[in-house]
């Protein structure tokens, strides 16, 4: 394969956003006939990457070589008509129209005027079954399941002579038989001499799919390695940065690890924990996680370790109640508890920074004052109404204490920095005095005082007997915030460390799926 | 630069400008420019004389008129702020003008009009509670069955005028009971008795939505119904509370009207009045886009249309121009609250002064 020129070859590409490099100086090779996987961690660069392949972003500089000429695609259409496509995470046909008109939309295979439904319904037919699928055509798309829907787009890519095939997370949502059928179809087009560009959260389908894998960090490409001379130990380490030897943990690494965490050992050692607060036992949902089983005590913070789409969320999500667990049990204060609903969870003294600020934690027009209130309004209920003067108080009272950066509280919440807004969300659950709260990536995407101010403010409450379940993919700081770290891999929690006794180092080996 | 009528001019400008941004001031101009227009055109239309001790004149009128739409636009404030709409009002208008006049009886007996077939509090309490169940139904698909607003409601608004029907057996009701009629035609201490509905049901609803946290909570969910609900905020319960009291104002709406009228007529009560309603909301500024609201300014919204229709036909316009003119008003107090528009308005502010 190394002996044949590449098909696709990147060089040198470049791209800046508005406050951030999102790629500097990447290289890239793909070959005909491979499955190559493209890995790192959110921010790495990975979209940006795919954006530029396909035309929807423009490289800042750099090349973009296609069978050895450079080619300008400008726009997804003509990365298209050069034979670049792409199926996205989410499907983006028509849901509404057939499965052989969602295969020819827009194209004159379809007819220029006038549409050859015959001629159509014969070439979708004939396209599936060359991906051994036999589905009625003339069906409307949604009725099928997202694995089908996107044997349909590959059924598009296809017919328009594609010689490149990009997968943008195609298995996020497939049962492990669907993966499989995936994969099969993935491995014929890969026989037949076809490109396979695959992007994915999750270790064993790479190591089960693909030929080569690139990695990521930080906008920078780590290296491309053949998928013989990796494992997922090194993988795991490379896309987090830490390179470390197999086997053995690099000395001064874990030296530096033991220095940032020594005052929560000393402190662990100093002080016993409080009673049991939290335990959920083999909790899980249908179609989300399995098996999670954690204890938080009263004082103790429980960092959540894993990549991205492994479970983290997911399980914060059925402990506060946003989505119901289908199995498993829940105890609070050693008494079993259903939690159905965010309601019941912040009336047993639970409250939840979600991971997505601007979509599911702020009121962007309210003001910082209503956004600051709100939970503990809501906790009291509709006619137990806190007094103006009272609003007021509670939140000059936060804005002093977390260090707010705003003149006037009346301001709606969407004109503050992403680190105000955070720390305006922790004040929504620190009034509310919580016995637990639930951190879901608290410091994502905010400057690192407002970081450093967040996280000590909750130390602070632990400290004072608050337990916290922290969720992060900054692997430091969770050995740094927590007291034991409950690890997830593929949807399941795969272990637990004692963070007073472990390093990175030993997150990353779980998370791989190496013995700890 | 620093003489005092300058100065003057500049304080002027700024307090104007800050009153400007206030949802409810544009809505006040227009008003204020259709007094104005009605002052030099016609005075007529300001002369108020008293009759019997009762008020009488155009202004009166107008107040009087208006009232079934102010009703009816406060609760569909509640409805779009929380981004929902409620298209059903006007059905939910006819079905408690219905079930009032058949409780009341329609049977005319010769010199007799104090002739009831139950207690008047029996029938406007029926008339009232059967809108409060319709407003249930509509809270229910919406806040737990889960339909799209515009679809719930649209059941209503088509299925609403065959309840009516039915319940008036396809007939006009006429009501005959003369105590009845003094809901929309009666005087209270010189006022129309309808200016005191009105007035109780804002105080209401200002007092709920203002001294408790319902108001916030209504916001929080027109806003980010997702951010509320992971908040704690009940959203579904109050979802369904809103659709509800919307009923009710629709139901007292529409006793008003089937009084105002003495009869009740399923297919034309509160006809094309959702359509007024969500009006008047949008002119008082209150956003389709959900979120912040001002229940005063869709009352003053109501009371734009209402005065736009009158002073209309006072200005003999032709009735085939009638609704062009009405497009015009309606267009031009849209695009002062259009965000954009106040926005650019804001932006030259400024501008001007660096040009000074």
């Amino acid at each position: 394969m190394d002996g044949s020129a590449p098909i696709l070859e990147m060089r040198g590409i470049f791209k800046r956003y508005p406050g951030v490099q999102a790629l500097s100086d990447v290289d890239f090779r793909l070959f005909g006939g491979e499955v190559h996987a493209l890995m790192g961690q959110n921010g790495a660069g990975k979209s940006t990457l795919i954006k530029v392949v396909t035309g929807v972003a423009r490289a800042d500089a750099g090349q973009i070589l296609l069978e050895g000429k450079e080619i300008d695609s400008d726009s997804p259409l003509a990365a298209q008509a050069v034979g670049i496509s792409t199926v996205y995470q989410e499907v983006n046909l028509c849901p509404n129209l057939s499965v052989a008109e969602n295969i020819f939309l827009g194209r004159d295979e379809a007819g220029t005027y006038k549409v050859r439904w015959k001629d159509m319904r014969q070439n979708a037919e004939q396209l599936l079954r060359g991906l051994n699928l036999d589905v009625d055509v003339t069906a409307p798309l949604a009725e099928y399941s997202i694995a089908i829907q996107q044997m349909a787009a590959i059924a598009r890519s296809l017919s328009m002579q594609a010689r490149i095939l990009i997968l943008d997370e195609p298995t996020s949502s497939l049962s492990e038989d669907e993966v499989s059928m995936l994969f099969s179809v993935l491995r014929r087009l890969k026989a037949q001499g076809m490109a396979i560009l695959f992007v994915t959260h999750f270790l064993d389908q790479t190591f089960d799919i693909s030929d080569r894998i690139t990695v990521l960090r930080n906008g920078e490409r780590v290296g491309e390695y053949p998928v013989a001379e990796l494992s997922p130990q090194s993988l795991v380490a490379k896309m987090v940065g830490r390179e470390i030897a197999e086997g053995e943990p690099s000395r001064s690494q874990s030296a530096e690890t033991r220095a940032l965490h020594a005052p929560a050992a000393a402190r662990a050692a100093a002080q016993a924990r409080g009673p049991l607060f939290l335990s959920a036992e083999n909790l899980g949902r249908r179609g989300s996680v399995h098996g999670v089983s954690v204890e938080v005590r009263a004082g103790e913070s429980v960092g959540m370790g894993g990549l991205l789409g492994s479970g983290r969320t997911e399980t914060a999500r059925l402990l506060f109640g946003i989505d119901r667990a289908d199995e498993g049990s829940l105890k609070i204060d050693q008494a079993t508890v259903r939690i159905t609903s965010p309601v019941d969870a912040i009336q047993y003294g639970i409250g939840f920074c979600p991971e997505d600020r601007k979509v599911e934690g702020i009121l962007g027009e309210l003001s910082v004052r209503e956004n600051v209130i709100l939970a503990l309004q809501a906790k009291r209920g509709v006619f137990h109404t806190l007094t103006r003067k009272r609003q007021q108080e509670i939140v000059d009272a936060f804005v002093l204490l977390l260090g707010i950066k705003v003149e006037d509280a009346e301001v709606p919440i969407s004109t503050l920095s992403g680190g105000n807004q955070q720390k305006a969300i922790l004040a929504r659950w620190m009034a509310t005095d919580p016995r637990m709260l639930i951190l879901d990536e608290p410091t994502r995407g905010i400057d690192i005082a407002a970081k450093l101010e967040i996280m000590r403010q909750v130390m602070d409450l632990r400290d004072k007997g608050m337990a916290v379940l922290f969720i992060s993919s900054e692997m430091d700081e969770v050995v740094k915030y927590s007291d034991r770290i409950v690890v997830m891999r593929d949807r399941r929690k795969v272990g637990e460390i004692d963070a007073s006794q472990a390093d990175e180092h030993a997150v990353f080996e779980m998370i791989a799926g190496g013995e700890s | 630069m620093s003489d005092p009528t300058h100065s003057l001019a500049v304080a002027l400008d700024a307090r104007l400008r800050s009153l400007s941004k206030h949802r409810i001031f544009w809505p006040l101009v227009v008003l204020a420019l259709m007094l104005l227009f009605n002052l030099l055109t016609n005075a007529r239309f300001f002369s108020v004389t008293v009759r019997d001790g009762h008020l009488y004149g155009s202004l009166i009128d107008v107040l009087n008129r208006a009232a079934p739409l102010m009703i009816v636009s406060m609760g569909l404030t509640l409805v779009i702020a929380t981004k929902g709409i409620d298209i059903s009002v006007g059905s939910v208008m006819a079905i408690s003008g219905a079930t009032t006049a058949m409780l009341i009886g329609g049977k005319y007996v010769m010199g007799r009009d104090d002739m009831t077939s139950h207690p008047l509090a029996l029938c406007i309490l029926a008339g009232v509670g059967i809108a409060l169940l319709f407003g249930m139904w509509n809270g229910f698909l919406v806040a737990y069955v889960g339909l799209q607003p515009i679809i719930a409601t649209l059941i209503l608004l088509v299925a609403g005028r065959g309840v009516a029907q039915l319940i008036t057996e396809g007939q006009i009701v006429t009501i005959y009971y003369r105590p009845y009629s003094f809901i929309g035609n009666g005087f209270l201490l010189g006022l129309p008795v309808s200016y005191y509905i009105v007035a109780a049901l804002l105080t209401l609803f200002l007092l709920l939505t203002r001294k408790t946290a319902l108001g916030l909570f209504i916001e929080s969910i027109g806003v980010n119904p997702v951010a509320a609900r992971f908040s704690g905020v009940r959203a579904r319960l109050i979802l369904f509370w809103v659709y509800a009291m919307t009923g009710v104002c629709a139901g007292v709406a529409g006793l008003i009207v089937a009084s105002n009228v003495k009869s009740a007529d399923g297919n034309n009560a509160g006809l094309d009045l959702e359509l007024d309603a969500i009006l008047a909301v949008v002119l008082g500024g209150t956003s389709l886009n959900g979120g912040r609201f001002t229940l005063a300014g869709s009352v003053l919204g109501a009371l734009i249309i209402q005065t736009l229709t009158t002073t209309i036909y006072f200005t003999g316009v032709a009735p085939e121009v009638t609704l062009v003119v009405k497009a015009i008003v309606v267009f031009v107090v849209s695009i002062l609250q259009s965000d954009r528009v106040r926005t650019l308005l804001a932006a030259r502010g400024p501008a001007r002064e660096a040009v000074r």
